[in-house]
């Protein structure tokens, strides 16, 4: 049998149930993987001493990473951010509460951009993760941690969350599956918020299967998270072989914008994978797509302005040492403990908001989005699937965009239109290309979204096209 | 110069009694312990979610029929932004632009809207004037945090303080007797904002609008509104103009002070809270709500005025208190063969008066049917009003107490006018004041009050008035 840690969480549960390997075992193989971080993925390991929310009856799913957004009694949870340090919540999220009851151990919660903002993990107040491809390169974010400890055989799988991309891109970036469900497929109770109306948790897999599994575990409606829905008839194991009878669009709109040479390729060797596997490739509008960064960066920060307002110092959390007043309180307790992004986007999301602004753009900017989503709409009246490249390019450098905010942004060209129409999309690993500087070659994603609450039709044809690319590839050192 | 007319509009707040918060499971409380009824919900914790309670949805929908107002087929929820720390999300969800009832109306005020929101935690103020300005330290207490509210809205019909403290009464009442908050304006339960302006009379245009804040009984929302026209009429009528500001009022002082003006205004960046779904009422809901309804404080007045001949007066002054309102309907059910408007002035009259000189409370009234008992005795003439009254008095004292008994002990029984005992009385005082005779004789029939007066000193009030004048008369003309 293969070594323990090579096995998917799927493998693992059949030789759990089948009684090949114990329980115990394969949480002890795993904590061990995880001890041996040198990504700078985790922000904090279960050693059983402060987790008694995390308790598991009866060991039966592979453990799990768990992004640092996700509350957890009793539990250090910072959302990679300075203002949340040594806070420790009094309840535990619907997710990881589902984990919990599932049987799957937590191995430990992992590095973010702060408060989900980013798209390098370079935001996160506790230091950057390391791509375990390219240790001089992001693994992406704001999931950084999640698809870093993945990919890197710290953890056979992960949770993470997706608000513009932030789940697909740093799945892409790091060579595994990623996918973000349906808004409302599951319950956001306890996921630290970032941008409400487009938050939404997900699987970081090594593959199609695992991600169905994870999905199958955490979807359903929630009486605590009144925009929860579920999805009906639940998540199955995917077999499709083929994908006879399927039409994928290639929105133009989106694909015909100028992005890296390498991408590109892997991009349209996997459209003729489709096509031999039987599906029909088919060209798209979505005409108002190319909006969706503009739309999305003011929708977002907006709502943000107003999640992260209560982090004020006054009940939890870090608070300004040597302050004379309540404004001086909040100021400095602010200041102090958020970082340049966050601080950048409550600054644009307030004036977004503010009278006299608020038809100007949080207006237009929603006007864009219903746009996007008729555009989508229309689209999946003629196909099954729209499909682009999930990131522009391959892992960027450690740095390089850091001081170039609107190039940063760009990173979610391909994921923000999805997010904003609320339907689902999946990342899958489509092979290797060379960075544009060159240099070693890096895992190009593959993203495919499907209509809302479309996810078994999705996972099934993301599983038979999984098959036909066989992407083996692992970071040097990685077992599996 | 024209006359300057008071335009007055009042925003009211209800804290709704459900069992629960407005958006978690904590429990309402008033006067416990601080910060015993709070969760990571309304303490606002990163990651938590806001559920609407349903049972104040249904209670925003009873007020939103007994006020008449259209209930919006699809109203939703928006964030109100600001920072302080009685709210701990740094914002309070309310609803903004659609809110669930509109365009109603109670008695002649036009009721603009009805929205519903959450209260904000409680800030105590650790210092000697109790407010933020020069306390020494601030403590928050977010047991209320959370709590249902009603925020009713009225178009700015009301033309004098009074009318607005009365219309704010009728307005108490009515939620009261729905029974869907404690509306006790001390406890907060119930809270008045009022936006007063002055306009020429007859102008159709509005004046410039201050908002009054803390008029926490009506007493105090009519005397600052008072003060705040008063203020106005003098700085317009001395070619000044009025400044939006928000005031607050002092009832200690009957100072206004000034919390901020238009400038200062929070940029409160409304916008759609995407964390919950439009509340979207069912027929079935809504019928359910106009159902429910209890007769209301309108139509009562109107059932007295028109199927018991009450005067207008007396119908609202029952009407305004449920309570009054149904021991009256208990008192008139077993005094059916006497006049409704005598057995109405009994209990607004006789008996309220007993309650306030014995300091006795409304709870303490006597069961109707001893007051029923005591009517029935005096317009059978049995007993005079002096002795009916005097009874009720007794029995207001001692619950206890039997009418009758009282007043076979006391001796109260009225002296009939065939027994020749008042006969003989009302001779001997004619007797024994023979100047007063004669000037009755002369025609001053004034002094007749001097032979009555002895007559009922004689006979201790139990002769009735009535049959005494009579008798006098009658021995006077002999």
């Amino acid at each position: 049998m293969a070594k323990l840690v090579e096995l998917t969480a799927l493998e693992a549960h059949g030789a759990m149930v089948a009684g090949e390997i114990s329980a115990e075992e394969c949480a002890g193989a795993w904590a061990e993987a995880a001890a041996g971080d040198d990504l700078n993925a985790y922000l904090w390991r279960n050693e059983g001493d402060d987790a008694a929310a995390l308790e598991v009856d009866r060991v039966c799913v592979a453990p799990i990473a768990v992004k640092d957004i996700f509350c957890t009694e009793g539990v250090p949870t910072t959302a990679g951010s300075r203002i949340l340090e040594g806070y420790r919540p009094p309840y535990t999220s619907t997710a990881v509460r589902r984990l919990v009851e599932a049987g799957a151990p937590v191995l430990g919660k992992t590095n973010m951009d702060e408060f989900a903002m980013g798209s390098s993990n370079e935001n996160s107040a506790y230091g950057p993760v390391l791509n375990p491809w390219d240790r001089t390169r992001v693994p992406g974010g704001s999931s950084g941690g999640s698809a870093a400890a993945v990919a890197g055989g710290l953890a056979p799988w992960a949770l993470g969350t997706d608000t513009g991309g932030s789940i697909r891109q740093p799945a892409a970036l790091c060579g595994i599956v990623g996918l973000k469900p349906t808004y409302g497929a599951i319950s956001r109770y306890g996921m630290i918020a970032f941008a409400s109306s487009l938050d939404q948790c997900g699987p970081l897999t090594r593959d199609v299967s695992d991600a169905a599994l994870l999905l199958a575990i955490l979807q359903g409606s929630d009486p605590l998270d009144s925009t929860s829905v579920g999805l009906s008839g639940g998540i199955c194991l995917p077999d499709r072989e083929d994908l006879s009878g399927l039409r994928f669009g290639v929105p133009s709109d989106l694909t015909g914008q100028v992005f890296d040479a390498g991408v590109r390729a892997v991009f349209e060797a996997t459209l003729e994978k489709i096509e031999s596997l039987g599906g029909e490739i088919a060209e798209v509008a979505l005409p108002s797509a190319e909006h969706g960064i503009s739309a999305y960066y003011v929708i977002a920060p907006a709502e943000a302005s107003s999640n992260l307002a209560r982090y004020d110092g006054v009940r939890y959390g870090m608070r300004a040492e040597g302050v004379d007043d309540l404004l001086e309180m909040y100021e400095l307790t602010r200041a102090e403990g958020f970082g340049a992004e966050v601080k950048r986007r409550i600054m644009l999301g307030t004036y977004a908001l503010s009278s006299g602004y608020y038809d100007a753009y949080y207006g237009q900017a929603q006007k864009v989005r219903t746009k996007i989503a008729d555009d989508f709409s229309t689209a999946f009246a003629g196909v099954d699937f729209v499909i682009t490249p999930t990131s522009p390019s391959v892992a960027f450098e450690l740095g390089e965009k850091t001081a170039d905010p609107l190039s940063m942004y760009l990173n979610d060209f391909f994921t923000v239109p999805m997010s904003l129409a609320g339907i689902p999309a999946i990342s899958i690993p489509a092979g290797l290309a060379e960075p544009e500087g060159g240099g070693p070659r890096l895992p190009v994603g593959f993203q495919i979204a499907a209509p809302a609450f479309a996810e078994q039709k999705l996972l099934d044809a993301a599983f038979a096209l999984e098959q036909a690319i066989g992407f083996d590839a692992r970071p040097e050192g990685v077992d599996g | 110069m024209a006359e300057l007319e008071a335009v007055i509009g009042l925003e009211i707040h209800v804290q709704l009694a459900t069992k629960t918060k407005m958006f978690c499971g904590c429990e309402l409380s008033f006067g416990d312990e601080a910060n015993v009824h709070t969760c990571p919900i309304c303490l606002a914790h990163p990651g938590v979610l806001p559920v609407p309670n349903e049972q104040a949805i249904f209670y925003a929908l009873q007020i939103a029929a007994a006020l008449g107002c259209e209930v919006a087929p699809r109203s939703i929820f928006h964030r109100k932004n600001y920072f302080y720390p009685d709210s701990p999300k740094a914002y309070q969800i309310s609803q903004y632009d659609i809110p669930i009832a509109s365009n109603g109306r109670l008695g002649d005020i036009r009721i603009h809207r009805a929205h519903l929101e959450e209260d904000a935690a409680k800030m105590i103020h650790v210092g000697e004037s109790g407010r933020i300005h020069g306390a020494g330290a601030s403590l928050v207490d977010f047991n209320r945090g959370g709590t249902p509210l009603v925020e009713i809205v009225t178009e700015p019909d009301l033309r004098s303080a009074a009318e607005a403290a009365e219309w704010a009464r009728l307005l108490r009442t009515t939620v009261q007797q729905l029974g869907v908050s404690d509306v006790n304006m001390e406890e907060g339960s119930l809270r008045c904002d009022a936006n007063v302006s002055v306009r020429p009379a007859g102008s159709k245009e509005l004046g410039t609008k201050t908002e009054l804040k803390n008029m926490n009984s009506f007493r105090f929302l009519q005397r600052g509104v008072e003060a705040e026209l008063e203020r106005q009429r003098e700085l317009v009528e001395a070619g000044g103009t009025v400044t939006q500001e928000t005031l607050h009022f002092e009832p200690q002082t009957g100072a206004l002070t000034s919390l901020r003006s238009k400038e200062e205004a929070h940029d409160y960046r409304y916008f759609p809270e995407p964390d919950l779904v439009p509340i979207v009422p069912t027929e079935e809901m809504l019928r359910e709500a106009r159902e429910s309804l209890p007769e209301l404080p309108a139509a009562r007045i109107e059932r007295y005025v028109g199927d018991l001949k009450l005067s207008t007066e007396t119908a609202a002054q029952l009407a305004g208190d449920p309570d009054i309102a149904k021991y009256f309907e208990g008192v008139a059910e077993m005094t059916d063969d006497i006049e409704s408007q005598v057995v109405a002035n009994w209990v607004t009259g006789d008996l309220a008066a007993a309650l306030r000189q014995l300091n006795r409370s409304a709870e303490d009234r006597p069961e109707p049917g001893s007051l029923a008992k005591i009517i029935k005795m005096v317009s059978e003439k049995q007993i005079s009003h002096k002795s009916g009254r005097e009874t009720l008095f007794a029995v207001v004292e001692n619950t206890e107490l039997d009418p009758q008994e009282y007043v076979d002990r006391k001796g109260l029984a009225q002296m009939s006018s065939d027994s020749n005992e008042l006969e003989s009385i009302v001779a001997a005082a004619v007797e024994s004041n023979p100047e007063a005779a004669e000037q009755i004789r002369a025609g001053n029939g004034k002094a007749i009050g001097a032979i009555v007066g002895a007559v009922m000193k004689e006979t201790k009030g139990r002769a009735d008035g009535g049959e005494v004048n009579r008798l006098i008369k009658e021995k006077l003309a002999e």
